[in-house]
Parts: C-alpha cells; structure tokens; sequence
C-alpha cells in the first residue's frame, strides 16, 4: 500500500473560466509545454506530488462544448477517450454556471470522474450569487470544490477532492466490500477501474447519475445503448451509453471507429437508423440539436435547484468601461494608442536589452579571440558558435516583451475587444479580428509575430496568419531599403521605402485571397467569440505565461536557429582560400612599412580585395555565382545574388556582405556611404529600376532562418516549406516584372 | 425579424436559427437557442460584428450569423 502511484489528472473548462490559473496553482512552475500529438494544439503539463501520489496534470484546450467540429474540442475529447484520465477537474466561472455545466454534461457523459471547481467564487459572491454546493454536488454525482485561483484560494481543498475520488477508486479495486461509505448521490460503485491493466471493454459503472434529455429521448438512448452493451463489434466502446449518444448525434470521428461494429450487428443498425428517423420526425430537426436542447434542459434545472442570483447584471462595469473601449468613435484611438505603445515597448524599448547582448556577445567573442590561438578552431568558436548563440539570443528581448504585453491583453479581457474592433477588416482577408496582433508585430519582427499566433484558436486562422506575416516588412529589411534607396533615389527615398512597405500590405491581401480560394479552402466555423468581462490581471500569470513563452523559445527553436546557424557560418567559411590572384598578405605588409596615410588607404583596399576574394570562393559565395543565371533577368549581378544567399541568416546581413563584396575598406559611417557610392557607380551596372527590383525582392523572399524555424514549430514543416517556396518563387517573380516591365516601358 | 434588425438595448427572443448543421451546433453550443433571450449591446464601430448579451456573459458574433437567427422583440 505505501508504494507510490503515478495518477493523470486533466482541467476541462471553458475559455475564460481561470483554467490556466487554476492549473498555475496546482502545479507551480513545475509545468512544460509540447504540443497534443499529430496538431499543433498547445498542451500543458505539470507535475506534483501529493501524499502518495505522484500526479500529472494536463491543461485541456478551453472550449465550451466537446464536438468533432472544432480541433481544440476535437483534442481536449480524443485525450480523454485515449489517455484517460483518471479524474477530470472541471473548472467553472461560477457567476457562469449554466454555460460551463453545459460543457460539465459532456464529460459527465463521457463517464468519467470528475471534480466540480467553482472558480472565481469571490467574484460571483460579490455579484450577489449564491451556489448551494452540497445540492450541486448531489445532483451531479461529484465533489464540488470552490476556488479563487488567482489568489490561491481552496486549491489544497480541491486538490484534496480529487485525491480523495481517485482513493475511492482504488479502494474499488482493492476491496470491493470495503466499508468507506458512499458520497452523497452515488447511485452505484464503479467495479474494475477503466485502467491500463483492465480491458476496455469491461463494463463501467458511473457514479454520476446519466444526464436526461426528456423521456422521449432517454427511452431510445437506453434502447440503443442496451443494444450496444451486448455487440461485441469492437472493443473501442466501453462507454455503451456515450456510444449511443454519439451515432445519434452522427459524429463522424466516433461513427467512424464504431462503423464496423455496428455495421457488422444489422439490428443496431436497423434500430439506429428508425431511432434518427423517430426523431426527425417528430421534432422535425437533426437529433444532434435536440440531443444540444435536451442537455441545456437538463443544466437548465439544475441551476434553478442550486443557484440564486440577483436581477443584476455581472457585465455592468464591463459595459461601462466598454462604453469607451469599444466606443464608436473613441474605440480605435484608443486601440491604435495600445497597439502603438506594445510596438514601441517590444522593439524600441527591446533595443536596449538587445543591444547589452550584443556587448556581451562582443566582450565574449574578444576573450575567447585572446585565449584561443588564431586558426579555424578559434573561427568556429568566435564566429560560428559565439555569433550562433548570439543570433538566438537576440531576439529574447523582444518576445519577453512583446509577450507581456499580449498577456496583459488576454488576462484583462482587452484582447477580445480588440478582435472585436478589428474583426471587420480582418475579415477582408478572411481572417479573425485577433490576426491583427501577430500581423503587426510582423513589422518589428517575424519571430516574436509567428508565436504570437498561439492566440488564434482557429488552427485555419493560424496557418492563415503566420503565411502572411512575411509580407509585412521586418525591421530588419530596413537597413536594406535604406542603403538601397538611399543610393539611387535621392531626396524620394523616404516615398520609395513607404512604397515598399504598402506594396508589401496589398501583396498580403492578395495573398490571402489566393490562399483562401486554394490551400486553405475549408469552411472556417463561424466567428462567435465570448466578451468575457475585464479582469485586473495578476503579475503570476502573466510571469508565467512570458516565462513559457521564453523557455519555449530557448529549447524548442533557440537549439534549432543555432545548429542551422553554425551550419550557414561554415557555409560562408569554408572551403578556405588559400591561393590567391595577388599575394595580398605580402603587398600589405610591405605598404605597412611606408607608414604613411596614402599606403595605409591602399593596404586597406587591399584586404577588402581579399576578403571579397574569401567570399566568392566559399560554398555560399559560389551559390550566390552559380545563381546568375537565375539573377540575370531580375538585373541582378552575382554580388546582389550571394548577398540575398547570405540573407537567409538574417536580413540586415545583406548589407554588410554587399560592402564586403564592392570591397569597401572603411568602416563605420563611411563604410554605407562609399558603399552607396560603389552601387551608384555606372561600372556597377545598377540602375533604379534594378535598385527598385531588389528591394521588392528583399521584402518579399524567404524569412531568415529564425523566422522559417518559427513557422515550422507552429505549423510543421508542410507549411513552412510551402512559405519558403511561395515566398521565393514570388519573390522572382514581382523583381522580374518589376525589370522586364520597366525595360519595356523604357524606363 | 433576424437578431441584426434588433436595436441596441431591446430585448429579443429566438424563435428558430435556421443555416447548416456546423454553424447551428456552434452557435447553440454557444448558447444562442430557441426560446433563448438575447439582448443587444452594440455593433462594432465599423458595423460588424455584433456585441449581444445573453443574461450572463456577452457575446460578439457576425452579422453573417446573427442573420440566420430568428426572433419576435420582447416589448421590455
């Protein structure tokens, strides 16, 4: 007996009901992130022990209701039929009762344990609602449990709840004559507990007592459940009753796994089909929404069994601050001085600790220089790896940041306002009114913008998003456009890089027009979204949803993004060059001894030379030459095209590899102002039309690799290579109208 | 009437929601059912989507939607 047992327990619960602070609370900081198996639907889990337990708790997804029609419901209910947990805590927003019960129905139907949590107990209290528990509990057949989870309020209690019903199971197991007496409105004891070492389809008996849909429909649950207990068709259902639900109901996923059974047991079928015919015959609607009426009646008297609650409504003071937020005139200043504040906070204020990583990084790269003898080995470890995890790092100011902020918007309610203002020009692009976030954060960076789409419920919404994030510019592509811009077009600079920047907006639209007729076709299900009443949020949960995000960043792609850049470093690295056209090592030292200014200036000219000559003969530098005939009719030359190989690292890196490869010796100010002299040069080849053409390739072609990896972790790697594509392939395509358009026009 | 013809502030009772089986079951699972009271708070500034009550949480959905939902005004 006094050996440890491991136990799985998972929160249900909608949107909005606290179910991530209750989770937060149960398990501290002991928690990890991965995603369900197969989808990229978040799952959290977190650990603790308890007495002799060891406990794993799983986050389900928020929903209000558990059909195959959604994909977070869709996961929160596969994980329960394939994972079983051993109990479900069922938390609820107890001024919210009647919503969240309908949802409690589902479970309870899916006959599994579960405990009721009355979250934010304070809150309905003070809304003047009172819960009569004991009833609650009676009638559902559970343990009740109140908690005010943001305070930390009744956790042990409900923590406690659940032990204690996981007990009575195992007390089942052990000694079926034992002498615990039963809870309150325990209408039979489960034998053989549904477990990993039992078979499946051993009969349960539940202790909640089977919810009611009206006479009529319960009769034909019964008839045909009774039938199902006796098909041995399959050995997926356990659960007869819930089996019976559910062919009524026409779900696909479960119809589809019980097929054979039924199929194959003609007087199932046959009393299947009459049952669904019986019905939509006499209540002249599909069995699936008079089976939805009959559970809302069933919570419908419940509620008025154990609630009492004042003719005062708990969204007054949401109304009124809504009466400005989403006002009809102020509501977008207001929403624009919001979004404009994150903006500022996630890349200007962000500056500052990204620019301590720089140093930092710098300092570390000179220590490692002053021990480590000169040499390839010192290369890889300065260059390569140093440089590699500072490229990471880098981007953690911004998503710490930008996370904050996003926290704050969900945790106080604002967040929904904010789809709700935004949902109608959203929805020009086909997309929800929460896709305006990542779509903005899109123009200081790509990285921090992909995450940020874990908002979206929608995985369609998501997919949709993060293809569109590419085509608004990152503040990376700007140095690019300034140097580009600032070299051939003078005083209009400032219109030209606007452009570039519109152009980059209406390519988005047109994009999502072209994906929506295309790859991403399905029906999305409707927009209906709960205004969920504004909440001060606590510092715990935002910390902890900012530390997520961070850690999520660190493991899951800070590891990638630093393997792939070691491996473009090499890229640009090796093969080494050992001979080259002039012996510049020599014809350097020799200008050194002149000591003089003009022989200083010449040595200078010469190791660019040679440095240019490094870069052309490693394996990017020959891409970038083998890519000519590619660049040619976008009137590239070969210094622009492995200048944009060298940008798949990250955008900015355009620049310093067209100095390298137009040789500029000077560095600092100079260095873009010579280097836009060299482009300007009618030797170079390049004329405003060209200029023009790269810019728009710039804005357009693949993400860097931090971004690529970014997408791939939150749609897998199907989408991010269509990106990459997609990106590439228009990329070409607009810098070659751009070109041969203009050489047509004359211009 | 469909719920978009209700003025904000009235109160309305859904009489049927009519449109394909994906749509009914969200919007019902939503809440949103025959017999059902819902009040309305506001549009959006731009028109779309709708804000509604529905006794005790608020609730946005689309005039696409709120088309399909059928109702008869509760003088109020």
């Amino acid at each position: 007996m006094a050996s440890r047992r491991q136990v799985k327990i998972a929160l249900a619960g909608n949107p909005n009901s606290g179910k991530t602070s209750i989770f937060n609370a149960l398990t501290g900081a002991k928690q990890k992130v991965a995603n369900f198996p197969g989808v990229t639907v978040e799952k959290r889990v977190g650990y603790r022990k308890f007495g002799l337990y060891d406990i794993i708790f799983v986050d389900l997804p928020g929903t209000y209701s558990l059909t195959a029609y959604s994909l977070d419901e869709k996961v929160a209910r596969d994980f329960i039929i394939n994972e079983q947990p051993d109990v479900i805590i069922n938390v609820i927003d107890t001024a919210n009762l009647e919503r969240s019960l309908y949802l409690t129905m589902q479970v309870i139907e899916m006959g599994v344990d579960l405990v009721i949590d009355l979250n934010m107990w304070d809150e309905a209290q003070e809304a003047g609602i009172e819960v009569d528990t004991d009833k609650l509990a009676r009638l559902l057949g559970a343990p009740v449990a109140k908690t005010v989870a943001n305070r930390g309020q009744g956790i042990d209690n409900l923590l406690q709840a659940a032990v204690t019903l996981i007990e009575s199971d195992h007390d089942d197991d052990e000694e079926i004559e034992s002498e615990t007496p039963p809870e309150p409105g325990r209408r039979d004891r489960r034998r053989g507990r549904r477990g990993h070492s039992r078979p499946h389809h051993h009969h349960r008996h539940h202790r909640h007592p089977p919810v009611s849909y009206g006479p009529n429909l319960d009769d034909i649950v019964k008839n045909l459940a009774d039938q199902i207990e006796t098909c041995r068709g399959c050995e997926f259902c356990h659960n007869p009753r819930w089996m019976a639900i559910k062919l009524l109901e026409n779900d696909p996923a479960i119809t589809g796994r019980c097929f054979p059974g039924w199929r194959g047991n003609q007087t199932l079928a046959g009393s299947l089909n009459e049952s669904i015919e019986h019905i939509k015959a006499t209540t002249n609607e599909e069995p699936e929404m008079v089976i939805t009426e009959g559970r809302y009646g069933y919570v419908a008297g419940i509620v008025r069994e154990v609630m009492k609650k004042p003719q005062v409504d708990r969204m007054m003071a949401s109304e009124h601050i809504d009466n400005v937020a989403t006002h009809r005139i102020l509501g977008y200043p207001i929403f624009f001085i919001i979004m404009w504040l994150i903006f500022q906070a996630t890349f200007k204020i962000g500056q500052y600790p990204m620019g301590w990583i720089e140093s930092g990084v710098g300092i570390l790269q000179w220590a490692a220089l002053s021990i480590l003898p000169a040499g390839m080995l010192s290369d890889l470890i300065v260059d390569g790896i140093i440089g590699g995890v500072g490229a990471v790092i880098v981007f953690l100011p911004n998503i710490v940041i930008l996370f904050l902020g996003i926290s704050i918007l969900e945790d106080s309610g604002y967040m929904a306002r904010a789809a709700f203002l935004m949902d109608r020009l959203m929805h020009l692009l086909g997309l929800h009114g929460k896709s305006f976030i990542p779509l903005l954060m899109g123009f200081g960076c790509s990285v921090p913008a992909i995450m940020s789409t874990r908002t979206l419920e929608s995985q369609k919404d998501r997919i949709l998003t993060i293809l569109l994030i590419p085509y608004m510019s990152c503040s990376a592509k700007l140095p690019v456009y300034i140097l580009i811009a600032g070299a051939f077009f003078g005083a209009a600079a400032g219109n030209v890089i606007f452009g570039i920047y519109i152009l980059g907006i209406l390519l988005a639209v047109a994009a999502a027009y072209l994906f929506r007729k295309t790859v991403l076709r399905s029906e999305s299900i409707p927009f209906v979204m709960e205004l969920p009443p504004y909440r001060r949020p606590t510092t715990k949960s935002v910390l902890i949803h900012v530390w997520e995000r961070a850690r999520i960043y660190l493991k899951k792609m800070g590891g990638v993004i630093l393997v792939a850049s070691i491996i473009l470093w090499a890229l640009g690295y090796f093969p080494r060059k050992t001979e080259y056209s002039v012996d510049y090592e020599a014809r350097i030292e020799q200008l050194r001894t002149l000591e003089t200014e003009q022989a200083e200036a010449k040595a200078a000219e010469l190791e660019a030379m040679k440095a240019s000559e490094e870069v052309e003969y490693t394996y990017i530098g020959r891409l970038g030459q083998a890519l000519a005939p590619v660049m040619d009719p976008l009137g590239f030359n070969w210094r622009m095209g492995v200048s944009l190989v060298t940008g798949f690292f990250a955008k900015e890196v355009v620049v310093s590899s067209l100095g390298v490869l137009y040789q500029i010796g000077e560095k600092g100010e100079k260095e873009a102002e010579s280097l836009m002299k060299k482009l300007r040069d009618p030797e170079s080849g390049l004329s405003k039309l060209v200029a023009f053409g790269f810019m728009v390739f710039v804005l357009l072609y693949t993400p860097c690799i931090a971004a690529i990896i970014a997408i791939r972790r939150e749609v897998g790697w199907r989408w991010m290579t269509f990106t990459v594509v997609f990106q590439l392939a228009l990329a070409w395509l607009a810098a070659l109208v751009i070109y041969q358009g203009g050489r047509l026009l004359g211009l | 009437m469909s719920l978009n013809d209700l003025k904000p502030g009235k109160v309305g009772k859904v009489v049927r929601i009519t449109g394909d089986r994906a749509v009914r079951k969200r919007l019902l699972d939503m809440g949103i059912r025959a017999g059902g009271e819902i009040r309305m708070i506001k549009a959006a500034p731009l028109k779309d989507p709708l804000e509604i009550s529905l006794g005790n949480g608020h609730i946005s959905l689309r005039r696409k939607e709120a088309s399909l939902i059928q109702i008869e005004p509760i003088s109020d």
